[in-house]
């Protein structure tokens, strides 16, 4: 099988192949489909931006109101401040990226002719899945990290920004002593000292990148489930934003039993770093962690299952 | 070597292919002919394991297809020329294609001059006209050089052209020994292409046999005769053995005699003929006749008439 000779071109012969196709060849065909569209630049580019640029103005309020009212110090977690943007919004939007990696494959059709080349499916998913969970991970810490120096930027004047490199202590209670003289702060007394190492501040930044990455391949898997892009989001959104909703809205005890269980939870406790700052209905930060990476790798896993079984 | 077995697809309560045995040779172009419907792309699906046959086997050079060491080695199928990511450049498209089977990167570039879109080879696909889509898809197929290539309707839709590109280019891959299966619902395209027929028909196997046997099959040659004396040489015909019908225009059908005894009759009966013209039976007629009873959806229009020779040779 050399020479097609349909016209004056002439095809090279191949080299003799050993082995098999297998997943190294389609973690580079994975990633290539990752690079060649655009939706993958507009999804990276709104996460950085949304992220970084909502945090930016989050923390410059949250500046001014310090500034104006020295009370609001008391408490203030400039860690989790900084990321609430990154891990409200930009979970959604990496989110969709997660659903449109594998629904996009079945909206175009592209998954028969991907399927064709490459015919064992497993491979096909796992060799999506790690190029995603990377690709994620890396602009998510990127973000995570960034929107962090920025916010703290902004808040560095007041005296109770978090920082990395060393520990921060800011006062943990306001006592409010009535309003002050026209055109000043009400007059507070600060009370006591809340301890924040950097270690805590690193658990929040990584934790969050990390809870990101999480729902993202929440987002993945429920696309290889339901195979339709729209569908899949608005699961998504369903499951990340409107059931916490709706636990909010069941008689106190009931939800104080059950929110720990949903895969949201770990995003309010994972970027808090002020003692006694989180919601004491949930566990702590690593095994509420553990609740979202069991949603992952459980829907990962039907997914995986669902992905191999189906007819293309 | 393509080898069906036995091969039953059922989707829901509808069957699609129901038992098919078929194996289809190397170094020639079979067609895999049969009404819309009737069961060809899903068998195509289950050889190339898009979907799971519900009973039979399906094995290409005796394997299954997804146990092929390089899948694109082997076999290169193009059932849909629409299903690529649209905004993906028709580069990057078979870049990602070569990759899954570590084909070597310059053979992207040497696929697209083969098919002619070098030039567009940056642009998304998304822009791209069926016939550059065609060609996008063929170039995917020979990538990985492969010994079978499997089209699925190649031709539709597709100008003059490329039609023609496309024929030559199934006769040229069987000429250098490939194993070339291409379905159709068209007979007259596989007039031109194939050396071997496979008929289906509701998912079941009508016929397989050679093109000249398919033809042989079909009923045969019959005379048409215009002549001003129609009853009279209608009678001398039937006295000869003949049978002859006569249409509503007033020629006659005559079959069971050849042009030479028909003239040399006329002559001895002292008849004037009009016209004398031997009628074969077109592919597409004996395709007609063959698969008449399963066509899947027929549309029933008051008043129309039969299917006339015309349709499908818009080639």
């Amino acid at each position: 099988m050399a020479t097609i000779t349909t016209s004056d071109v002439r095809l090279h012969t191949l080299p003799p192949a050993a082995g098999r196709a297998g997943l190294r060849g389609a973690l580079a065909s994975e990633f290539t489909k990752l690079r060649s569209v655009r939706s993958t630049y507009w999804a990276l580019g709104a996460l950085l931006i949304v992220s970084i640029g909502v945090g930016a103005l989050v923390m410059g309020g949250e500046s001014g109101s310090l500034t104006h009212n020295p009370g609001n110090k008391a408490g203030f977690d400039g860690t989790q401040v900084s990321l609430i943007p990154f891990f409200e919004i930009g979970q959604l939007i990496i989110g969709v990226l997660g659903a449109l990696t594998i629904t996009s494959e079945y909206s175009t059709g592209m998954i028969r002719t991907s399927l064709t080349a490459m015919p064992r499916r497993g491979v096909v998913y796992a060799a999506k899945a790690i190029v995603f969970t990377c690709v994620t991970l890396v602009f998510s810490l990127i973000t995570s990290f960034v929107a962090f120096f920025v916010g703290q930027a902004m808040v560095a004047s007041t005296g109770v920004g978090a920082s990395l490199f060393g520990t921060v202590k800011i006062p943990a209670n306001a006592i409010f002593n009535g309003p002050g003289s026209p055109g000043s702060p009400p007059k507070v007394t600060l009370q006591g000292i809340d301890v924040i190492s950097a270690s805590t501040v690193l658990r929040a930044v990584v934790g969050t990148a990390l809870f990101v990455t999480l729902v993202a391949l929440i987002a993945f898997s429920l696309g290889a489930i339901i195979r339709h892009t729209a569908g899949a989001i608005a699961t998504v959104i369903g499951l990340m934003f409107i059931i916490p909703v709706v636990i909010q809205t069941l008689p106190d005890n009931w939800r104080w039993d059950i929110t720990r269980f949903f895969p949201d939870a770990a995003g309010r406790v994972i970027s808090v770093t002020v003692p006694g700052g989180g919601d004491p209905h949930l566990w702590s930060s690593w095994p509420q962690m553990i609740v979202t990476a069991c949603y992952a790798v459980g829907l990962l896993a039907i997914g995986a299952y669902m992905f191999r079984k189906r007819d293309a | 070597m393509i080898e069906v077995r036995g091969l039953t697809k059922r989707y829901g309560a509808k069957t699609a292919v129901d038992d098919l045995t078929f194996s289809i040779e190397p170094g020639k172009v079979t067609g895999f002919l049969g009404p819309n419907g009737a069961g060809k792309t899903t068998t195509m699906r289950c050889i190339l394991g898009l979907d799971y046959p519900g009973e039979g086997t399906v094995a290409v050079d005796g394997k299954s297809y997804p146990d092929l060491a390089y899948p694109m080695r082997e076999v290169g199928a193009l059932l849909d020329a629409k299903a690529v990511h649209g905004g993906r450049s028709a580069r990057n498209h078979l870049l990602c294609l070569a990759q899954t089977n570590s084909l070597p990167k310059r053979r992207v570039a040497e696929v697209l001059e083969l098919v002619g879109l070098t030039e567009v080879a940056g642009k998304r696909s998304k822009g791209f006209s069926l016939g550059m889509s065609q060609r996008l898809g063929i170039a995917g197929t020979l990538l990985g050089d492969p010994k079978v290539l499997m089209f699925d309707e190649p031709v539709n839709g597709l100008d003059p052209e490329g039609i023609l590109w496309i024929r030559n280019l199934m006769r040229a891959l069987a000429a250098e020994g490939r194993t070339v299966f291409v379905s159709s619902h068209l007979m007259s395209e596989m007039e031109h292409t194939a050396d071997h027929l496979i008929v289906i028909g509701r998912g079941k196997l009508i016929a397989d046999c050679t093109m000249s046997e398919f033809i042989a099959g079909s009923s045969g040659a019959s005379v048409r005769v215009r002549t001003p004396s129609a009853e009279e040489f209608v009678r001398a015909i039937t006295a000869q053995g003949g049978t002859a019908v006569t249409d509503e225009d007033g020629s006659i059908e005559v079959r069971g005699m050849t042009t030479e005894q028909l003239g040399d009759l006329a002559f001895s009966e002292g008849i004037r003929l009009h016209e004398l013209t031997t009628v074969r039976a077109s592919l597409e007629e004996a395709f007609m006749e063959l698969t008449a009873s399963s066509v899947e959806y027929r549309a029933d229009v008051p008043g129309a008439q039969q299917p006339s020779t015309t349709i499908g040779s818009g080639v």
